[in-house]
């Protein structure tokens, strides 16, 4: 009955999906209101009916319901309820319907909150919602139905991935989609701009806040899934080059260069066609990272079932979409109207140099992920692309960006005084120099280029941080005054330099973690001790003992510093029956900003176990970093100015005018 | 019957989004527009050159700037042609919304939708599994008891040959190890140990293993389980021809009714070239004489798997066989007796299932 429910919701959404891409359409053509309203109800009750099916889907794996084929397949009457919830989207059936309810919420969203846009361009916008909505719920119903159901009720099910048994599958894949998904609304204001023929700057400001949004989350989604690959996979890595990695990095870098034009589009009237294209190019991006994932060019834990009626279906969405989009980019982007030039140093110069690098960054992930899909498909040779490309490509193109990056904020629209922003930015060179001779005179080891990228990174950050030191005139004007204009600034600024200190910061962890980190792999028994990082681990021994639907081997480690004992550290194994596959569970310690990370390998016949034993100096600034950005785009979305435009009661208006 | 009513005002619902913004005339329409954007902007500019974010006399062109947007934004709200209501094409799309919705939906539903079964979430369910679950607390009380008392060599040896069967073949390890240090040391146990070791290595011999089996044939050269793994070790090895040897001086002594028999013989088969080669040796044979032997040969599967029903990979190489002969009748026939030789057995009847789809034969 639930099941069922949730399967007639989602017809139902398909239904309203068709109504609401053509209707619209329609009415804005013909301009009756009426007709481009319709948008906006259908967009709400899609909304609706998309949540109740998942909500539906929620509900039978939470019952354990086997009848249904996708809750038998992944779940288990014994796994703990966190894990029956997120289980849902823990497959690929179910993380489709996850994708779908976000793009919903999306669209759902705009029809509630727009009313500040004109009635045509909230229509249109709609509109491509409610095509790419109807290609993905075909897609869903036809190739991957979650909702198929078993005559034969099997007794029990067959387990989850345990590897995606862990708190980090309810954060990271919500997280990433809310992003991904997130940056459809860009491409639906690009199309819509594209249909109608005109862009300006008010629809800049209009699509900015969106854009923020999905960044922000994308951000939290790939800096979670990072920590989580980190502390669950067992060998202490955070970044793996790995493609399906760089499938949520390439949306993340045309979205972040996205950001910075349309800033300068809504503030100068410029760079027009370049941030349409962006917009498409953004979502462009996260539909082909959805292709790779899940058509099962590659296998990884993100890769599910894998099925090559899929892989066509979601390849057909995403011709018809990325070429559509881009057809119709080539055939009206000359009919828009040129915005002004401008100064080459100037802020808008600035972002224009942020644009380049950027995107150049983002082809060259495209080219070390697809070059060798490609070259597979047609040589049938396996090349392996992986960190040495992308340090050798990626890093130095991140190297000029960073540097430039501080300079900014600080320079004035239009026209802009580098000199002057040199001198400001003197304080900030200086103690990046100063953090360079502290590494160099007292650091030992590592390379020689860790000490420059810290100074580069404490460079960004005090950079930064001079911006606001500016703004309020910290030092130079009494202490309240200052605050007052801290108090007074906008939000934005602050979003601002918060984001940009925030990949200062995740720089400064990167560098630490890859150079100074130490590591000892050996087999050890119980009352072995190791010494890593000044830190010694005593093996007090080994013992058993049964979870809800595993068994688990675990270690306990005494931890201790110069004799002090700190704690202890339990990593362990854990065996899943039903599945037949085991995980390791990594223990982890943290000291400051620093971690200690245990994690077990293989246990012997003599009773020793192989062990890892890892010491990650400054390694949580990593995702201190991506939070400390997140936190900015936060804060900037919570400024005022963005919602300026939205509907002000009629009421107040009319007195704001008896006042006058 | 409820299922079909919440499906109902489900639908009313939907159909009721579609035609509700339809039917609503003469309200005032809440629009944004640009001028509200380029206001807020003039007021942006003169906080940011108040604050010598721009410079004054680029604020200065800056306003001239938007101010233009700001006049052209009036004008063109003010120009843009009015809205106009269109009640024929209203009255179209709200019987597109009326008939066009409910009609794709149950159409799309009944095609993929099973309202037929009814939800079983396990609350509602029988304890039908209740014959599978004992044996899971059973053991899990035994493995808790020994944990306790890992040196109760008896428990282990109850547990061992258990986890072999679930297939925990790194605990059945530790389990007969645990049986060695505390109990008896016996060829037996020494065999059993390497067996598990080389099933949890995934069928692969490892030098632990083959330790083991060296040390069981250390104390009883004549254990059969240790001497078939060695003989499987040198196969491994690429030394067919040790392998050979071994296998067949197990077979020229064994007794006639040993359980072992059939596995090594077919071991034996594999390594001097039976199976496939062996048709390769009778290729000067007539294609008479060649059916007639393949036929001895399937007959012969048959007459084993009718003893013995026990075989899915058995019954499914039957059926390929009658297949590839084109012998459907057979193959009907056959896999009925394949049905019921694994009735009562839920596992392999699914394996049987999967392995049918491959084949082509209904099932």
């Amino acid at each position: 009955m639930i099941a069922e429910t949730g399967h007639y919701a989602l017809v139902l959404a398909l239904a309203l999906a068709l109504i609401q891409s053509l209707v619209p359409m329609i009415g804005a053509k013909l301009r009756d209101p009426a007709l481009m309203n319709v948008a906006r109800s259908t967009a709400v009750a899609q909304l609706l009916f998309v949540g109740a099916s998942f909500v539906a889907l929620v509900l039978v794996h939470v019952g354990s319901d086997f009848s249904v084929a996708n809750v038998f397949e992944n779940s288990h009457s014994q796994k703990p309820l966190l894990y029956k919830i997120t289980g849902v989207w823990g497959n690929h059936e179910g993380s489709m319907l996850l994708w779908v309810a976000i793009l919903a919420l999306f669209g759902g969203l705009v029809a509630i909150f727009g009313s500040n846009l004109p009635l045509s361009l909230r229509a249109h916008v709609l509109a491509v919602q409610g095509w790419i909505a109807t290609a993905f719920y075909l897609f869903i119903l036809l190739t991957s139905n979650p909702f198929l159901r078993l005559a034969e009720v099997p007794v029990e099910g067959r387990d989850l991935n345990p590897i995606l048994q862990d708190i980090g599958l309810a954060i990271h894949p919500p997280m990433l989609y809310l992003g991904y998904v997130g940056f459809s609304i860009s491409f639906s204001f690009a199309v819509a701009a594209l249909i109608e023929g005109r862009v300006d700057a008010a629809w800049a400001r209009w699509v900015r806040p969106w854009t923020l949004m999905a960044w922000v989350f994308l951000t939290l989604g790939i800096a979670m899934g990072s920590y989580w690959a980190y502390y669950e996979l067992g060998w202490g890595g955070w970044w793996f080059w790995d493609p399906v990695e760089n499938a949520s990095l390439m949306p993340w870098l045309a979205g972040t260069a996205l950001l910075h034009s349309a800033l300068v589009m809504e503030k100068r009237n410029a760079l027009k066609i370049w941030t349409i294209l962006l917009s498409i190019l953004t979502f462009s991006l996260s539909l082909l990272g959805t292709f790779l994932v899940r058509s099962g060019v590659l296998t990884s834990v993100h890769a599910f079932a894998t099925d090559p009626s899929r892989g066509v279906f979601i390849l057909l969405i995403l011709c018809l979409f990325i070429g559509g989009s881009l057809t119709l980019y080539a055939w009206r982007a000359s009919s828009l109207k040129q915005g002004g030039l401008f100064a080459p140093i100037s802020r808008e110069g600035s972002l224009v140099l942020n644009n380049l690098f950027l995107t150049t960054a983002c082809a060259t992930v495209f080219v070390g992920t697809l070059y060798p899909l490609a070259l597979e498909v047609l040589t049938g040779d396996k090349i392996s692309v992986g960190a040495p490309f992308f340090n050798l490509t990626f890093g130095p193109l991140c190297v000029p960006l960073l540097l430039a990056m501080p300079f900014g904020p600080l320079l004035a629209w239009k026209r802009g005084d580098l000199l002057g922003a040199a001198q400001r930015l003197i304080a900030a060179g200086l103690l990046a120099l100063f953090a360079v001779a502290l590494l160099w005179a007292f650091v030992h080891g590592g390379s020689t280029l860790a000490p420059l990228a810290i100074g580069l990174a404490v460079f960004v950050i005090v950079g930064a941080l001079v911006d606001l030191v500016e703004r309020i005139a910290l030092f130079r004007v009494p202490l309240g005054i200052s605050w007052r204009r801290a108090r007074g600034l906008p939000r934005a600024a602050w979003g601002t330099a918060f984001a940009h200190a925030g990949i200062g910061v995740a720089l400064i962890g990167i560098v630490c973690e890859s150079t100074w980190n130490s590591e000892y792999i050996a087999t050890m028994k119980p009352n072995d001790s190791a010494m890593v990082g000044g830190y010694e681990f005593k093996l007090n021994g080994l013992s058993q003992r049964q979870g809800p639907n595993y068994r688990e081997v675990f270690a306990s480690f005494s931890v201790s510093q110069q004799g002090a004992v700190l704690g202890t550290l339990t990593p362990s194994k854990r065996s899943f029956a039903t599945r037949g596959m085991s995980t390791s569970e990594a223990a982890l310690m943290t000291r400051g900003v620093s971690q200690l990370y245990v994690s077990l390998g293989d246990l012997r016949a003599d009773g020793a176990v192989a062990v890892r034993i890892y010491h990650k100096p400054w390694v949580l600034l990593i995702w201190y970093g991506p939070l400390l950005m997140a936190f900015g785009g936060l804060l900037s979305l919570s400024d005022r100015r963005l919602r300026v435009g939205a509907p002000k009661p009629a009421k107040a208006a009319r007195a704001l005018q008896a006042a006058e | 019957m409820t299922l079909w009513f919440v499906f109902a005002t489900m639908t009313i619902a939907a159909v009721f989004a579609v035609v509700w913004p339809l039917g609503r005339r003469g309200q005032p329409l809440r629009e944004g527009n640009e001028v509200v954007v380029y206001k807020d902007q003039l007021a942006e500019l003169e906080r940011d050159a108040a604050v010598g974010l721009i410079g004054a006399s680029e604020a200065e062109a800056a306003k001239v700037e938007i101010g233009r947007r700001l006049l052209a934004a009036a004008e063109a709200g003010q120009n843009a042609a009015t809205m106009t209501g269109r009640t024929g094409l209203r009255r179209a799309v709200a019987i597109l919304g009326l008939l066009g919705v409910p009609a794709l939906s149950v159409a799309v539903y009944l095609q993929l939708g099973s309202p037929q079964i009814a939800g079983a979430p396990m609350s509602a369910r029988p304890q039908t599994a209740s014959a599978a679950e004992p044996i899971e607390s059973l053991i899990a009380k035994v493995e808790a008891h020994l944990e306790k008392n890992p040196t109760d060599a008896r428990g282990w040896n109850v547990l061992a040959p258990v986890l072999m069967r679930l297939r925990r073949y790194d605990d059945a390890a530790r389990a007969y190890r645990n049986i060695i240090t505390y109990g008896t040391d016996s060829a037996e146990r020494r065999a059993d140990l390497g067996e598990a070791l080389t099933a949890a290595a995934g069928g692969v011999i490892t030098a632990d293993a083959k330790a083991e089996f060296e040390r069981a044939l250390a104390l009883d050269a004549n254990d059969a389980k240790a001497r078939y793994f060695t003989g499987l070790a040198a196969e491994q090895d690429g030394r067919n021809a040790d392998a050979a040897a071994i296998w067949r001086a197990m077979l020229d002594k064994a007794p006639e009714d040993a359980v072992w028999r059939p596995t090594v013989q077919a071991a034996l088969a594999r390594v001097s070239g039976g199976g496939q080669p062996a048709l390769d040796a009778n290729k000067d044979l007539s294609p008479a004489e060649r059916n007639a032997m393949i036929q001895g040969m399937v007959e012969r599967l048959a007459t084993r798997l009718k003893q013995n029903g026990d075989d899915v990979e058995g019954w499914l190489r039957l059926l390929r066989a009658y297949m590839v002969l084109g012998e459907r009748d057979k193959a009907q026939t056959a896999l009925a007796e394949a049905r019921q030789a694994l009735a009562g057995n839920a596992e392999r009847l699914k394996q049987l299932d999967a392995g049918l789809k491959s084949l082509g034969l209904d099932g």
